[in-house]
């Protein structure tokens, strides 16, 4: 069953065996306002936790997204090249950011549940 | 993830509107020291396309205006901007610059004649006082005062600008761009603006300004619109903003702004800044502003470096971001004047991307001129 787990910095990780999908929160792309270009990591490179893997660029500004536990990429969402206002409309769906395998999934004991997280946000 | 930029956290002034904008869903942000609505609810996006097809509302109280009145007016104009003020018709406007002594633009203004021995000065935001001091400074020993004005200003932009200015009661007919009247006292109204599109902006006492405001937001084809699509609707339109794009590091021939400056005027000489923008006229400028257009999807910002084929730096970006009526990425800046237009690109993390020169405006002026 998927657990989905978030970070401080307005990231969520949804966490199916040793692989997750990783994307940003409703609250960070309304804060963002509307994309008009993700630039995805490769796939097959190796993240440390806290690497910016992704740089999402609204009309104003760009923004890093930081990769929440270790791993290697294993996909990314290539919708977004074409349409990067998915992070807007479906930021915890279809406007997913990449796919990962786990390193070391005690890393996900130090995130926040969705309750936690709502409470960060306030 | 990290947060655009924050601004430094200087205490910031409020708009006299405020609570309307925070009724409205504003998020707010500092710019040029003030608290400024930077998005509604309707996104920068929709609110950029929305001005542009329907009609924006903004508050730009943040800048200043600025009555000159006495029979010395127009020496003091004269003599302040490279400007000929005599040659202002009553109601008409113009654009101008505030030069230092080396013709570093000081503030871009816009002077409209509102009488015989009257003019009315507006100023941006963040240069504002600064301009006073100078316009004082420049005035001494002249029969002029010059009187800062507490209003509420608000423009009003888009293809549908005039009609719903005409349903809520403002007397803009016979109005053509780049003029300006007084329709009540304490009243200013410009057919004018920073879009590119017809529009007008309305300088009023704050209770006058809630009440229009309010008429106006009842309209449905009018809406409010946040200071970041001001940004994108103004760098399509290829305005400069001063600080970014004009600075007084940059001299009108460079900033391709000579066309403000009446050859007459150039020739006459006599304001502050003359014998240098002399110069600046008589040698080839190093380096000149440019709309540059980056391939691809993905903005090129203010601060990126422009290189040339060598991979030497030629120029930087001081404006840039992505046009929501263009859409692609739009951006200005500087680049050596002695490199081709075929010749630039940069680097954002690696990526590699092509800047072409690209005419200004991005996206065609729309101004009623009568």
């Amino acid at each position: 069953m998927a657990a989905t787990y978030f970070t401080e910095d307005h990231e969520w990780i949804r966490v199916e065996g040793d692989t997750a999908i990783v994307g940003i929160t409703d609250y960070a792309q309304e804060q963002l306002g509307d994309l008009v270009f993700v630039e995805l990591p490769e796939v097959g490179r190796t993240l440390a936790r806290g690497d910016a893997a992704v740089v999402v660029e609204s009309v104003k500004a760009a923004s890093d997204v930081y990769a929440p536990c270790d791993g290697e990429i294993l996909a990314v969402n290539e919708a977004l090249s074409g349409d990067p206002a998915l992070v807007n409309s479906a930021a915890t769906g279809d406007g997913w950011l990449w796919k990962m395998k786990l390193a070391d999934a005690s890393q996900l004991d130090g995130l926040m549940d969705a309750a936690a997280y709502e409470k960060h946000i306030g | 993830m990290t947060g655009p930029d924050e601004l430094k956290s200087l205490p910031l002034r409020d708009l006299p509107l405020r609570d309307m904008h925070e009724t409205a869903g504003a998020r707010f942000g500092g710019f040029a020291g003030w608290s400024m609505p930077i998005t509604y609810p309707l996104g920068v996006m929709k609110e950029h396309l929305h001005c542009r097809e329907q009609a924006g509302l903004f508050d730009i109280s943040h800048m200043k205006l600025f009555r000159l009145a006495g029979p010395q007016a127009e020496a003091a104009l004269a003599r302040a901007c490279p400007i000929a003020p005599a040659a202002i018709a009553q109601n008409r406007s113009k654009y101008t610059l505030l030069l230092d002594d080396r013709a570093g633009i000081l503030d871009d203004l816009i002077v409209t004649r509102l009488g015989p021995d009257a003019f009315m000065v507006v100023a941006n935001a963040g240069n504002a006082e600064a301009d006073e001091a100078e316009l004082r400074a420049r005035a001494q020993g002249l029969d002029v005062a010059i009187e800062p004005l507490d209003r509420v200003f608000l423009a009003l932009q888009g293809l549908g600008a005039e009609a719903a200015a005409i349903r809520a009661g403002l007397p803009v007919e016979g109005l053509v761009f780049m003029q300006g009247i007084e329709p009540r006292e304490h009243w200013f109204l410009s057919r004018s603006g920073y879009t590119g599109e017809d529009g007008f902006e309305i300088g009023l006492p704050e209770a006058d300004a809630r009440a229009l405001a309010g008429t106006l937001l009842a309209d449905p084809t009018v809406a409010w619109i946040g200071l970041a699509a001001r940004d994108s609707l103004r760098l399509e339109a290829g305005l400069c903003l001063h600080g970014q794009d004009i600075t007084s590091e940059a001299n009108p021939v460079e900033a391709g702004l000579m066309w403000a400056i009446p050859k007459a005027v150039r020739e006459r000489g006599g304001f502050v800044g003359a014998e240098a923008l002399a110069a600046a006229m008589a040698a080839a400028p190093a380096r000149r502003r440019v709309g540059l257009k980056p391939e691809g999807r993905q903005p090129v910002r203010a601060g990126a470096v422009i290189l040339d084929d060598d991979g030497a730096a030629a120029g930087i970006v001081t404006s840039g971001g992505f046009g929501p009526s263009a859409n692609h990425p739009v951006a200005m800046g500087y680049v050596r004047a002695d490199r081709a237009d075929d010749a630039f690109h940069t680097e954002i993390r690696g990526n590699r991307i092509a800047l072409a020169v690209h005419p200004l405006p991005f996206t065609p002026h729309r101004y009623r001129r009568g």
